[in-house]
């Protein structure tokens, strides 16, 4: 399993992760202890999953070009 | 002379000069075709370093010269290829410096669709060749991105269903690139925001997008030219973030297409590649909440039961113990009759032993014992007795068989005999010597008899000469000295003197 900190998942990392502990939870062949932890950290997963949803904010700019055709800053996009 | 005069009449045609003629020519080709559009296929071409490009355009009977100039030639949106169908625009001119008429090129383009698109296969071989369109080279796209990168048109229909989607789906950060869609600079354009995006670097002031989406709405074939062009191709193979194109209709195909890591039909499908739909996972979140929680509470009752399960299975203490109690109980209450009853086993046990065991016994077996030894005893003198008188017997029997007298008789037998032996011996020997002087008495006398003595008795005598007996004269003559032996004794007869060594000097003193 990967020892990487919740916080700093994606939400396909998470989301993996997660269906992998409810999987080996459902399985029931994991020690007391063991199987209390997967909870936790499932519980822990779950929220991250959650948070990458509740930040989907719509941002829409245009990249303006400088005179050498380089990006020099962003502008909302009139839509 | 006559030649001269043979020369052909004048006529009243006007005379040029070479240059003259060469000019109105010019002037008059440049007059006449100073705008015109020649369809042709391209024939040799002509890069030298100067940068003005020389070719041929030709049909199936004709030849034309052609030239772009450097700076034309910068500019032209098709390259010109050998074998290409095309359709120049330019005007003719002529080159009086070797007699020769040429067209100069202003513009070039594929003649026809079917011209474009054999071009077009021509191209995509060459870049496959390459591998820019490998599987291997195609990146997963990012199953939630940040930050989606759009290469389009900033007015338009596309920007627009592809935000609205997004919308739909998952609200998502937009950086739009602005790029014209068609005509010359579209290819460029397009090729500068895809670098662009891939060289701003993630967290600055410009966030890089985790996904790029090249997107064109339908139009001709031209319209669409700009995404096959080498470029824009390789731009997009060679972008570092995933990249979906989607350029066209459905029907639509560009080369961008095959360079892309997925190629969305149109605009609003791009939208939908790039993100999943918020609600969905919302739902797969919450799906897998309810597991996770059904699960570890599934887990605990399990737990529980089988707890409780095993905790009924398990004996109680007292009974456990009740048992061996009342064996315990049994045993204790056996204990004290089996120990009287086998006391009292040991006991008869012991007195059927003594009883037995009594002094008249062992005196019986004593006196038994003592009258053995008594009769034994008693048998040994007597035995040896006779034995001693047995010998005995045996030895005066030898000793009465061994006689004196037999052994004197033997004796003076032998003696006798001896003594006979002897006498015979010596009567033998007697007569043997007797006889033996006899016959050499005998002997003798015949010996005296017939010897040469007793003739010189009787008047004979030897003669010798030089020792050896002489019997002829010639022997006498020869010999040195004669020797003659008588009855009585010798005399010798000189003849020649010895030699002195011969003879000892004291000889010759005997005569």
């Amino acid at each position: 399993m990967t020892e990487m900190t919740v916080d700093q998942m994606t939400f396909e990392q998470a989301i993996k992760e997660l269906e992998a502990v409810v999987g080996k939870l459902e399985r029931g062949d994991v020690a007391l202890d063991d199987s209390i932890a997967l909870y936790e950290r499932g519980a822990l997963l779950k929220k991250r999953c959650e948070d990458e949803l509740k930040r989907a904010e719509e941002k829409v700019a245009k990249i303006t070009l400088g005179a050498d055709g380089q990006p020099s800053g962003t502008v909302p996009l009139d839509d | 002379m006559d030649l001269f005069e043979d020369a052909p009449s004048p006529s009243n045609a006007p005379e040029f000069t070479v240059s003259e003629i060469s000019g109105a020519v010019k002037r008059s080709i440049e007059g006449e075709f100073g705008h015109v559009r020649v369809r042709g296929e391209l024939g040799r071409i002509s890069r030298p370093s100067s940068g003005h490009i020389y070719l041929d355009l030709k049909d199936d009977r004709s030849v034309l010269s052609g030239v772009i100039w450097k700076g034309r030639a910068s500019q032209l949106a098709t390259r010109p290829e050998e074998g290409m169908e095309v359709i120049a625009t330019g005007k003719l001119t002529t080159f009086p410096g070797q007699s020769k008429y040429q067209m100069i090129i202003d513009d070039i383009a594929p003649a026809g669709a079917g011209a474009l698109m054999a071009m077009l296969e021509k191209r995509k071989a060459a870049l496959a060749a390459e591998g820019l369109f490998d599987t291997s080279r195609k990146r997963p796209l990012p199953y939630l991105p940040e930050i989606i990168g759009v290469v389009t048109s900033p007015s338009g229909a596309v920007i627009r269903d592809i935000l609205h989607r997004l919308r739909d789906r998952f609200p998502r950060k937009v950086l739009v690139w602005p790029v014209a869609v068609q005509g010359a600079a579209c290819a460029p354009q397009v090729a500068a925001a895809i670098h662009g995006f891939n060289a701003l670097t993630p967290g600055g002031a410009i966030p890089r997008p985790d996904l790029i989406i090249v997107a064109r709405g339908g139009g001709s074939i031209e319209d669409l030219w700009g995404f096959n062009e080498e470029i824009v191709v390789r731009a997009a193979a060679a972008s570092n973030i995933p990249l979906i194109s989607a350029v066209g209709h459905e029907t639509d195909t560009t080369l961008i297409d095959f360079a892309s890591d997925k190629r969305a039909p149109t605009p609003t499908a791009a939208a939908e590649l790039a993100v999943p739909v918020r609600m969905e996972l919302a739902a797969l979140i919450d799906g897998q909440d309810a597991r996770l929680t059904r699960a570890i509470t599934q887990g605990l009752i399990q737990r529980g039961q089988r707890l409780r399960d095993l905790s009924r299975a398990l004996p109680k203490p007292e009974s456990l113990l009740q048992q061996a109690r009342q064996r315990l109980d049994v045993a204790g209450e056996r204990l004290p009759t089996a120990l009287r009853a086998a006391t009292q086993r040991k006991k008869l046990h012991l007195a059927e032993v003594t009883g037995t065991l009594k002094p008249g016994l062992l005196r019986r077996g004593l006196q038994a014992d003592a009258q053995r030894l008594t009769n034994l005893g008693t048998r040994l003198d007597p035995a040896l007795r006779r034995t001693l008188s047995d010998r005995r017997r045996d030895l005066s029997q030898q000793a009465g068989r061994l006689r004196l007298t037999t052994l004197r008789e033997d004796l003076s037998r032998r003696v006798d005999r001896l003594s006979d032996l002897i006498r015979r011996l010596t009567d033998r020997a007697g007569r043997d010597v007797a006889d033996r002087r006899t016959r050499l008495t005998a002997l003798d006398r015949l010996r005296v008899t017939l010897g040469y003595p007793q003739t010189l008795q009787r008047g004979f005598a030897v003669v010798r000469g030089d020792g050896k007996v002489v019997t002829t004269t010639q022997a006498a003559n020869a010999a040195t000295t004669l020797d003659i032996e008588f009855a009585d004794g010798h005399l010798t007869v000189g003849g020649k003197p010895r030699r002195p060594k011969d003879t000892p000097p004291d000889q010759g003193s005997l005569f």
